[in-house]
Parts: C-alpha cells; sequence; structure tokens
C-alpha cells in the first residue's frame, strides 16, 4: 500500500511542478537556516570539558575595600594573589590550581626563527590533572617545583612542532622571557572551548602554547594578558605584578567530587572570609559564590548575543515557511476533493485517505528537509569562512545532523497534518453528484 | 462592492485565511524587528570616531628583553627606546606627523576610570563620578588624529611627561571631550577648571575642549560613555607601545610598508607580526565585522522572508481562482465586468492582509517587547510598524496581481460548461 501512496504522491506533486518546489524550497530554507544558526548556537554553548565540568568550581570571594562593594552585589570575577595563594594553600579541595594568563617571548636557539611572542598560562601543578590536559610527551610538575619556582615548562603540541618539529623535546631547553626553561611536558591536542578557566582571554579561538609555573612568572615579572581590576593605591614592586592583596586578576579553580565536598567548600569559603574581615582585610561581611563550570559559564554568558538572537530569526524564519506550506498544501488537498471523494467512494477508508496524504506531504518533507541540510552545510561553510573567533568550530556533528532531519520529517508531517485531516473529511461520492 | 458577499466567500476557506493572514503577519513582525535592528547596527556602524580617518595608521610593537617597567630606572630606559622609535618613524619620507598613543578609538584596547569635580570621590558615588576613557599620548596628538580643538589649548612639547604603564603620578594638566566636559560643567567654560580622576585628591586642570573623540571600546557596555575621553600629556612605558602615524595625502600604502623595516634598523629586538602596521579603515573594518555581518544577514533573511510570502499568497489565489473558474464564468455571465473580478480579488486580499497586518502589528510590538527584556534593545519606534504594515499591504496587492488578472480572464462561456 505504501508504494501505492507513494506513487499517488509523486504523480499529484509532479502535477504542480511550480507549486511543488515552492513548498520544497520553503521548507529547505527554512531547516537550512534554523539549522546553521542552531549548530553555531550548540557549538557555542557546549560542555568544554564533558564527564568533568560538573565536579569543577570556580570560587569567588570578595575583598573589595567599601569604595568598590555595592550592596547586594556579584563578589569580583577573579581573586587576588594574597587571597589566590591562601586557597591554594588551603588544599580543602581534592584538586586546585591557581592561575593567570599572558604572553612571553621565545628565543629559539636557531638563528634562522626570529624572535617571538607566545601566549602562555602561569598555574599551579594540579592544573593539567583537574582539567585532564592530554601529554604527548613527560608530564606536568609537582607542587614542589611550584614553590621553588623550577623553571620548568610544558609546551602545546603545536610549540613542539614549531620548534622541534613534533619529537620528543623532553629534557631540552627553552630560552624564554630572558631565563633558560627546561621542557618537562608536551601537550596532545587540547584547547578546551570556550576557553572557560580564563574567559578575559575571549571565550572561542584561544589555546595557550606555553604553561609555567605561576610562581616563577611572578619570579620573572612576566607580562600579564587580560583583566586587572584594583582599588586604593599602590604598585606592584618587586616579584609581584600588580600589588597583592588590593588587585583581582587571577583565577582559582577547584575539583570537588561530591555535592557534599562543594558544600563544605562553600562554607569554608564563607569562614575564610570571616577570618581575613577578622585580620582586618576584608572590610564587608563574607560575598561568596561557588559555581560549576557551566554555572560559571551561563553566568558569564560566554553565548554571543547575536548568535542567540540570528537562532531566534532562523526559527521564526522556519515558522513563516511551515504556515506558508500548510496553506499551500491545505489548498491544493482541498482542490483534490473530488478524486479523494471517488476514493471513498470506492471503498478507501478516511483512514487510508489520511496515510495518503500524510505519505505526499512526507515526501515533500523529506526532499525539503535534504534540501535544507545541503542548505545548512553551506551555510556552515560561510560561517567559518567569515572572520569571527568561533569561525573554526562551525561544524555539523551526528546529533546535529540527526536533529536536523528529525525537524525537517516532523515539520513537514506536522504542515500535512491539517491539511491531510481536513481533506479526508469529504463524504463520499458527494463531490461527484455536484460535478 | 459590497464586502457582505465577500466575506460571506472567505467563511468557505477559514483555515486558508487564516493561514495567510497568519503567514503576513508573522512576516510583518519579523521583518519589522529585523530592519529595525539593522537600522541600529548602520547607524552604530556610520557614528563618526571624531578623527581624520584617512592617511591615518597604527603601529603597535613589543620589545623582546625590555627592561622592567616596574622599576624607575626600567621605565627610563623604555622612554628613550621609545623617543628612539618616534624619531625613526618621523623621520620616514612621507609622514606628516607621529603620536605616541595608549590605544585608539575602535581599537578594543582601553583604559578606563572615572572623573569627579570633588577630591577623594568614592567611586560607588555614581552621582559624583562621570566616567571616561583615559589617553595617554603627546603633543603630537592633534594633527596626527585630526582631532578638532573647540576651546583652551592644545599640550605643549613642554607638557609632555612619561610614566610606567602600571604607576598612577598626578595628572596636573588635561584636556577633555566636549561631551565630557558639557557633562562636568552644564554652564560651559571647562577651561582653567579642575576635576579630579579616580578619587584621587590631586586636581587636574582642563587646559583644552576637543570637539569629539570615540573611546576604544566597542562594546555596548561602554555605550554611555562612549564620547567621554580625557586626554594626558603622558607616554606611557611598557615592554610594548603604540604609535599613530599620519603620512601626507595618498602615500598611507607607502609609508606603511617602509615601518617595520625602519623600527628595526632602529632596535632590532622586538617584535612585529602581520598585525603590528594596520590602517586605520582596518581597524574600523575589525571594530564592526560582527555589526556588518549582522546586519547582511537580517537583510537576506528579510528578503527571503518576503519572497516566501509572496510566493505563498501566489500560490493560494492561484488555486482559489482555479477553485471558483465555474462562479467567476457565472458572474461573468451575468454581467461582471473583467476589471470587476480583478478588484474582487485585489480586495479580498487587501482584507486578509490588512487582517493579518493588524495581528501583525501587535506581534512585532510584542517580539520587541520580549526583545528588550531579553537583549540590550530600544523600543520599536511607530514609524517602522506603520511603513511595515504598508509594505505588506503593498506585498499583498503585487502578489495577488497575476493570479487575479488571470481570474479576469475567464470567459462567461465556462458558465454554461459542467465541471
Amino acid at each position: 500500500m505504501f508504494g501505492y501512496y507513494l506513487d499517488l504522491a509523486l504523480r499529484s506533486l509532479r502535477r504542480n511542478k511550480a507549486l511543488t518546489a515552492l513548498m520544497v524550497l520553503a521548507i529547505a530554507l527554512g531547516i537550512g537556516a534554523s539549522m546553521t544558526t542552531l549548530t553555531v548556537l550548540h557549538v557555542l554553548s557546549g560542555d568544554p570539558l564533558p564527564g568533568r565540568s560538573g565536579t569543577l568550581y570556580y570560587p569567588q570571594v570578595d575583598a573589595r575595600d567599601d569604595s568598590g562593594i555595592m550592596p547586594g552585589k556579584e563578589p569580583p570575577q577573579q581573586v587576588t594573589e594574597i587571597d589566590g595563594f591562601n586557597l591554594l594553600h588551603a588544599k580543602r579541595a581534592d584538586r586546585q590550581a591557581l592561575m593567570t594568563g599572558g604572553s612571553v617571548p621565545i628565543r629559539p636557539d636557531s638563528a634562522a626563527i626570529d624572535p617571538f611572542y607566545v601566549e602562555a598560562r602561569y598555574t599551579t601543578a594540579d592544573f593539567f590533572a583537574m582539567f585532564g590536559a592530554p601529554f604527548r610527551y613527560g608530564h606536568g610538575w609537582n607542587a614542589a617545583d611550584d614553590e621553588a619556582k623550577a623553571r620548568d615548562v610544558v609546551i602545546s603540541g603545536e610549540l613542539n612542532e614549531r620548534l622541534f618539529g613534533g619529537a620528543n623535546s623532553v629534557g631540552r631547553t627553552l630560552r624564554m622571557a630572558g631565563s633558560l626553561f627546561r621542557i618537562v611536558g608536551v601537550l596532545g591536542d587540547w584547547a578546551p572551548s570556550p576557553h572557560f578557566y580564563d574567559l578575559n582571554t575571549g571565550a572561542y579561538g584561544y589555546a595557550e602554547q606555553v604553561f609555567m609555573p605561576l610562581q616563577t612568572a611572578l619570579d620573572l615579572h612576566v607580562d600579564h594578558n587580560g583583566s586587572s581590576d584594583c582599588w586604593g593605591n599602590g604598585t606592584g614592586g618587586v616579584g609581584r605584578i600588580y600589588p597583592s592583596s588590593s588587585c583581582v586578576w587571577m583565577q582559582f579553580w577547584v575539583q570537588l567530587d561530591t555535592p557534599a565536598k562543594a558544600a563544605d567548600y562553600k562554607e569554608f569559603l564563607v569562614h575564610y572570609s570571616e577570618q581575613q574581615k577578622a585580620l582586618g582585610r576584608f572590610v564587608k561581611a563574607p560575598n561568596v559564590r561557588l559555581r560549576d563550570l557551566m554555572q560559571w559559564l551561563a553566568h558569564m554568558q560566554v553565548v554571543p548575543d547575536d548568535v542567540r538572537l540570528q537562532t531566534g530569526l532562523a526559527f521564526g524564519f522556519l515558522l513563516v515557511c511551515l504556515v506558508n506550506t500548510v496553506g499551500l498544501m491545505l489548498a491544493k488537498f482541498l482542490r483534490r476533493s473530488a478524486e479523494l471523494s471517488v476514493r471513498r467512494a470506492l471503498g478507501a477508508s478516511r483512514r487510508a485517505l489520511f496515510a495518503q496524504l500524510l505519505i505526499e506531504s512526507g515526501v515533500v518533507g523529506l526532499v525539503g528537509g535534504v534540501g535544507g541540510l545541503l542548505l545548512a552545510v553551506l551555510g556552515l561553510w560561510v560561517v567559518r569562512h567569515r572572520p569571527s573567533d568561533y569561525a573554526a568550530l562551525a561544524h555539523l556533528d551526528p546529533a546535529m545532523l540527526l536533529t536536523t532531519f528529525l525537524l525537517a520529517l516532523g515539520a513537514s508531517l506536522l504542515a500535512g497534518l491539517l491539511p491531510a485531516w481536513r481533506a479526508c473529511q469529504v463524504a463520499p461520492a458527494l463531490q461527484l453528484k455536484s460535478n | 462592492m459590497k464586502l457582505h458577499p465577500m466575506i460571506a466567500a472567505l467563511r468557505k476557506h477559514k483555515a486558508g485565511v487564516v493561514l495567510i493572514a497568519l503567514q503576513i503577519a508573522l512576516t510583518l513582525a519579523i521583518v519589522c524587528n529585523a530592519i529595525f535592528i539593522i537600522g541600529q547596527r548602520v547607524d552604530r556602524v556610520n557614528r563618526p570616531t571624531g578623527l581624520d580617518e584617512s592617511n591615518l595608521f597604527l603601529v603597535s610593537q613589543q620589545w623582546v628583553g625590555a627592561p622592567n617597567a616596574d622599576t624607575p630606572d626600567g621605565v627610563a630606559k623604555l622612554d628613550a627606546m621609545q623617543k628612539e622609535d618616534l624619531a625613526a618613524l618621523r623621520s620616514l619620507p612621507g609622514v606628516a606627523s607621529v603620536a605616541s598613543v595608549n590605544s585608539l578609538p575602535l581599537l578594543d584596547s582601553s583604559w578606563n576610570g572615572a572623573v569627579s569635580l570633588k577630591p577623594d570621590a568614592k567611586f560607588s558615588d555614581k552621582s559624583a563620578n562621570v566616567r571616561t576613557t583615559y589617553y595617554f599620548t603627546d603633543d603630537q596628538v592633534m594633527s596626527t588624529l585630526g582631532l578638532t580643538l573647540v576651546a583652551g589649548r592644545a599640550f605643549h612639547a613642554g607638557d609632555v611627561q612619561h610614566q610606567g604603564f602600571r604607576d598612577n603620578p598626578p595628572r596636573p594638566i588635561v584636556m577633555v571631550t566636549k561631551a565630557l566636559a558639557d557633562k562636568l560643567f552644564p554652564q560651559g567654560g571647562a577651561v582653567g577648571k579642575a576635576i579630579y580622576s579616580d578619587g584621587s585628591s590631586t586636581p587636574s586642570t582642563i587646559i583644552g575642549v576637543v570637539a569629539r573623540l570615540q573611546a576604544p571600546a566597542v562594546g555596548t557596555w561602554a555605550n554611555d560613555f562612549a564620547w567621554n575621553a580625557t586626554l594626558i600629556p603622558a607616554r606611557l612605558d611598557a615592554n610594548f607601545s603604540r604609535y599613530a602615524v599620519r603620512t601626507r595625502p595618498g602615500q598611507l600604502d607607502a609609508v606603511m610598508r617602509t615601518v617595520a623595516p625602519a623600527l628595526y634598523r632602529a632596535n632590532p629586538l622586538r617584535v612585529l607580526d602581520d598585525n603590528s602596521v594596520k590602517s586605520f579603515g582596518d581597524i574600523r573594518a575589525k571594530a564592526y565585522r560582527a555589526d556588518v555581518g549582522m546586519a547582511i544577514l537580517m537583510g537576506v533573511i528579510c528578503l527571503i522572508l518576503i519572497a516566501v510570502t509572496a510566493a505563498g499568497i501566489v500560490g493560494l489565489t492561484s488555486f482559489w481562482v482555479g477553485q471558483r473558474h465555474r462562479q467567476i464564468g457565472v458572474r461573468r455571465a451575468l454581467g461582471a465586468r473583467k476589471v470587476d473580478i480583478l478588484h474582487y480579488f485585489q480586495l479580498e486580499n487587501l482584507l486578509i492582509a490588512g487582517a493579518g497586518a493588524v495581528v501583525g502589528i501587535g506581534m512585532a510590538v510584542s517580539l520587541n517587547l520580549a526583545l528588550m527584556h531579553y537583549y540590550e534593545m530600544d523600543r520599536l519606534p511607530v514609524a517602522y510598524a506603520l511603513v511595515g504594515v504598508a509594505a505588506v499591504l503593498v506585498l499583498g496587492q503585487c502578489a495577488v496581481f497575476v493570479p487575479a488578472r488571470r481570474a479576469s480572464n475567464v470567459p462567461p462561456v465556462v458558465a454554461t460548461r459542467a465541471g
């Protein structure tokens, strides 16, 4: 029966070529536009560390003096150097890392390569294990190296390719920021997107090439890139980049394996704030936050407004295309009342007519869906070739591919439902008489 | 022509009429808001920075192994290196003038703060402070950027100091933009008055007022102080530096090519990459590329949306014409002229599109309210909605014309045929 209905559907669609083309094109454009924008939204709001993100938390404490505090407001988005190291040394979480970003000049041994600057992350030992950064060669440094201000460095696979042609460079030296470093590890491909642990660098399309111990970076007085927010007066001085207690410019991340530990840690942050207030450092009542990774990304609204706006626009467009198709399909089915009533008179049940008409609209949806998929691939290609930070991320993954297909089929069946139902209400043979 | 029989006829295709009206309403709602957004983006992109943007480029460079900018000794060395660079650039053929700058409008790298009429103002006290961006520059800034002086005087060479980029020494004299001067001194006469920056206790005297100078930040967060700028006569000393260069007319490209070799000659221990020498045109294009992209995308979607809706009207009306073939023949046989049939379909479309437009205005306004709630968006002006209504009515009439003419060509003899 299905084959016969399909044959009928194709005959009927062929009879009105322009109209069929219009319906298919409308569905294809609607699907293509919505899938392109939805895919971009999907990759931008994705989880940068699937499987790990649930146990990673971003503690915030409020160290500002009263000139910067507004009641009920969020604590600063970063921590001061002194609070960062206090929380790090307290070791109250399963893992913890303090970090900030910058850029350092590298002077390659080979005279053929000019000096160049690379993006760097200054952090502490737990960083790699906590964020699951994969090592191609070697390993990270340990907490003792942190305290010893060791001249150890972990480099990215990309930098290893550039400097050493991809060979195992562990144990070799690197002249960086005016000092000689020993390479202890080379990372594999690793570039979480969004760049969740420090959003000041731009959320997308940013990856460090060099990772060095934070204490070493402070000791060498390297460049800091990112946001710094200071209050009061005073300058950095020797071994300090910013005043250690009146500038927030570092990010502190912790790993807490169970919700109970997270609750305990929040308690700890409150106690810490009270203790600092008793010492006279904090001025106001404890103002702390402990968001997990995804909550932090949501709070920071990393997905650009324009991308969300485009997705909304595309779905509005799809809606209009669907309404358009419903209207055309309805007119078309009603026009065929005579044919349908003959089929009813010859014994076809309403259910059979309904199935036949639904197959016809399903065919339109299927062809429109395939067209929409092609348009989405084209749309994503256009997105990739536009100069934006997230351009390289815009790819269709299997999940989105399936979503596209279901959306196309569902949308067109939905569009065929009302017209098919209306059309199969026709009385058997009544139409024969009037004509 | 009586409306009554027409409405009675429309009742027979309730579903079709409702659908086409709904489509028109949705189209109106989306297109109105999209065009409003396009208009806002275009306005944003077209606002003048206050600079003379042609023949202007920016050099950003970093030194390798530079002295520490947090020690007085290092600051002195860095300043000497910067002066060397400035001299090298000023001696290039084709260069009209060069200024040391910490940033430029639209560069999105800024030092912002707040100024007050009183000393020691608390930052949280919003009423006492006016937000501003700071430009650290030298005495060549007016000619290099092409700024217009509206009151007082510009900086002299003797006014220019230098400081480490994380230091915060007193600022004895400053220039401000007219927008900032008007906000601080609504009665006018800003020149010679004292202001205090960032809660400082030492005054800065305003010596001159600049007509217009935009802040470096392009994000919407900086909208409320986009025109408030304070110019400070000091070179910032760090391991990087920026120089604004104005060339003689027509020599921009030629001069830009000579910059890197000249700077390397002055001091080879530095990094200059592809982004180091950038024309102001490129800075502008980069700053607004997202806005331009969004406007183009919205425009394309609107066009397709309008085309789909028009095609839908054509398709549906064609069906109705086919369905009513015989009735049209009967009307023609009973004495209706061709033009009566044409008008019938045109009026019918006007009714449907009119109903759709009324619903559409409601939808457009609610959509606008929803967008205002979730995004930074202004209220949709009434004019947009009215123009939108007129546009969909015209669109409907254009779309219906072809099928309506076909209907009017149905010969009266059809009435006598069966089927």
